[in-house]
């Protein structure tokens, strides 16, 4: 994400403890973490675990299980193409194969500038629309390979 | 001044709603227009968004797709009054696809703009919940049994009798909890309803929690909907503001408030006990049932799981009348059923109408055919665990035990429509790809099956000892449907075998090149 902070235990703390009055504040303490560091550094986890009262090793588990909290700091810019069956149907795997292709890159990865992560996704509910895509959460419908690459140029201009 | 509608619905959204709204308010100003520009849900009609609509005295005069390039010719051809334009479609209510549903769930999504609690309320928006108060807890959970909604998120399980397991637990501390999970592959109908009309999950959710006696509802909305995320925020504090939540609604006595949490982006964390576990702040590993999470649900107290769709039905049927929603539909299928049409198609929409209506005229007829032109080869119904349903099942109508009896679901309603070009055993292997994505990992046949499913459909592919291998297929398949826990490892076969079963000739490409 495009403007994150630089980690440090204190402001970690304080995202914590500003969500302790929820009932089950866990996914709302990594949203909020991943929100403001641009991932969920492993001192962070430390830190919940504290605050939480639970073994660090279950906190851990807690963050690898779900797809959308990363360990490590992601590109500036992150790109979801659909690859689920109501895209498939108009053509969405090749046209994102053909894609990461051309970018050199794979599922997951980060472009070598740093400025765009590619991450599949499986349903965006813009299934009317298929092929579609999510550009730091901004949708598209009916995605083509032309705006693919302008995505791509304008994450590396900025 | 002039109301025009524009949405801001996410499927819109994609295609330049935004961009146009700004473009028509620079427009107007520039013309020296008033104009008040009110950001809708969409009526369903996906393949004219991004749809502008204008009041006039004749009603909504729509036009759409309208693209930014659109705005100025729009202006010149008088549309403020309802003037020709080649985009124009004439009165949206006059128009066929319109015409031809039964809008109950979805009848204000698109009419009203869904932030105003004082539109909401014109358009009969609390008046369930005012009956619900004035019938009380019993008759509210009889009225919802006798109604015949099932639940609309897959397994259509009767919504009453949950309810009524709730309601008759001891008092204590309960909870309503909303999947909005929804993430099905061709289903967008609690993102629209989100969209369009939250409040009525707002209503429906406290009808529930004044049947069942609970006090707190939460919402958990699946992250891939960023748009709906803010729409239903901001709904939740104008329902707050306006003293339909909070303490003592409207002088009922009754207090209870809504909270909106946001998944991770884990499909599993759909299935009810796992949206559970997810809640607690835990992975989102399924629980064994029983208990149910009607006797011990979100922090081991009873809880009532529905979702998004069966919740926000509710107002309607308590502001109608059980008998006016029973009387609709088939068989057990009873009222209707918001289909979601999707793929490869020329008119993908949301359509409500009357369970019963035959596959192939929602395929052919209300959804136009294939977008590409080119034949239908298969329909896959109900999300990635959905059969792919053949053109020769075509007269098969939609309700739930009819497809039961074809092996096939109707789940949450989606139809994801392929044409002829489509390699049926590309996709039986995604559907076992997706459920090893998926698996949540707590039981054996459905992390390790669908994994060695990837890799059987890989050697049939490779054209490796083809026979055998469709056997061995077949016998995994067998093994994840009986043995696995949850309906993630329990289903991910519907895919698989009726692909076998319907497309045999997909499965045996690889042998007949080799031969050849
Ligand atoms: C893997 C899996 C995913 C599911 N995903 C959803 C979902 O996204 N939304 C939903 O409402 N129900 C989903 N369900 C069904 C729920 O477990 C549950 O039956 C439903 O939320 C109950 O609400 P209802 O009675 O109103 O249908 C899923 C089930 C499974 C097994
Ligand atoms: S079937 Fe799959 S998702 Fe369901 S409980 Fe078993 S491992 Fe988890
Ligand atoms: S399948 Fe891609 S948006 Fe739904």
């Amino acid at each position: 994400m495009a403007g994150a902070a630089q980690y440090s235990d204190e402001r970690a703390r304080e995202i914590i403890a500003a969500h302790m009055g929820l009932e089950g504040p866990a996914l709302p303490i990594l949203h909020a973490l991943q929100a403001e560091f641009g991932y969920v550094p492993d001192s962070a986890v430390k830190e919940m675990a504290t605050a939480l009262n639970i073994s660090r090793a279950e906190m851990h588990g807690v963050v690898t299980f779900y797809h959308d909290f990363h360990s490590a700091p992601h590109g500036r810019h992150t790109l979801k193409i659909c690859r689920a069956e109501s895209c498939q149907s108009m053509g969405a795997e090749k046209q994102a194969n053909d894609f990461l292709a051309r970018q050199k890159l794979e599922w997951h990865q980060t472009t070598p500038d740093g400025s765009l992560t590619v991450e599949p996704v499986y349903c965006l509910g813009l299934c009317a629309h298929s092929p579609a895509a999510l550009y730091d959460g901004e949708p598209i419908g009916q995605v083509d390979a032309a705006t693919l690459d302008e995505i791509v140029a304008e994450a590396k201009g900025e | 001044m002039t109301k025009i509608y524009i949405p801001l619905d996410m499927a819109a959204v994609a295609m330049g709603a935004d961009r146009l709204a700004a473009a028509v308010a620079k427009e107007a100003a520039a013309r020296g227009q008033q104009v008040e520009i009110v950001r809708n849900g969409s009526r369903g009609m996906l393949w004219l968004e991004p749809l502008i609509e204008v009041e006039t005295p004749a009603g909504r005069v729509g036009y759409g797709p309208a693209k930014v390039k659109d705005v100025a010719s729009l202006f010149d051809a008088g549309f403020l009054t309802g003037g020709a334009h080649a985009l124009s479609i004439g009165v949206v209510e006059e128009h066929p696809w319109m015409k031809r549903q039964n809008r109950f769930t979805f009848v204000r999504c698109g009419v009203i703009d869904p932030l105003s609690v004082a539109d909401y309320e014109a358009h009969d928006g609390f008046k369930g919940l005012k009956r619900a108060f004035e019938i009380g807890s019993a008759a509210i959970v009889d009225e919802v049994a006798k109604s015949g909604l099932r639940g609309r998120g897959g397994a259509g399980f009767p919504t009453g009798i949950k309810w009524k397991t709730v309601a008759d637990c001891a008092p204590g501390q309960k909870y309503v909890v909303v999947n909005a999970d929804e993430g099905d592959s061709g289903t967008f109908a609690d993102r629209m309803i989100m969209e369009g009309d939250p409040l009525s999950l707002i209503e429906g959710m406290t009808i529930c929690g004044y049947a069942i006696g609970a006090s707190k509802g939460y919402v958990y909305l699946r992250s891939e909907y960023p748009v709906v995320a803010k729409v239903f925020q901001a709904a939740i504090e104008k329902a707050r503001d306006a003293g339909w939540l909070g303490q003592n609604i409207k002088g009922s006595g009754f207090d209870f408030d809504v909270e909106l949490r946001i998944g991770a982006g884990a499909y599993v964390c759909g299935e009810e006990t796992s949206l559970l576990e997810s809640l607690e702040g835990k992975r989102g590993i399924v629980r064994a049932k029983p208990p149910l999470p009607a006797h011990v649900g979100l922090f081991g107290k009873p809880t009532v799981v529905n979702n998004v769709l069966s919740m926000a039905t509710v107002p309607m049927i308590l502001e109608k009348g059980a008998k006016h929603y029973a009387d609709l539909g088939v068989g057990r299928s009873r009222g209707t059923m918001p289909l979601q049409i999707a793929g490869n198609v020329k008119f993908g929409g949301l359509f409500e109408t009357d369970f019963g209506i035959p596959l192939g005229t929602i395929v052919n007829d209300i959804a136009g055919g294939t977008r590409t032109g080119r034949p239908v080869k298969a329909v896959q119904v109900g999300g990635p665990l959905g059969a792919y349903v053949p053109v020769s099942l075509f007269d098969l109508p939609f309700d739930y035990e009819a497809f039961a009896a074809k092996d096939s679901l109707i789940g949450h309603g989606g139809l994801v429509v392929f044409d002829d070009t489509i390699d049926m055993l590309w996709m039986a292997r995604f559907g076992m790809e997706f459920c090893a994505i998926e698996s949540c990992g707590k039981c054996t046949p459905c992390r390790i099956g669908s994994t060695r499913g990837v890799e059987t459909i890989d050697k049939i592919r490779n054209g490796q000892d083809v026979e055998k291998n469709i056997e061995l297929l077949k016998d995994l398949c067998h093994t994840m449907k009986f043995g696995s826990l949850c309906a993630l490892g329990g289903f991910a076969p519907y895919p698989v075998e009726s692909a076998l079963r319907h497309f045999p000739e997909d499965f045996r490409k690889s042998a007949l090149e080799a031969a050849e």
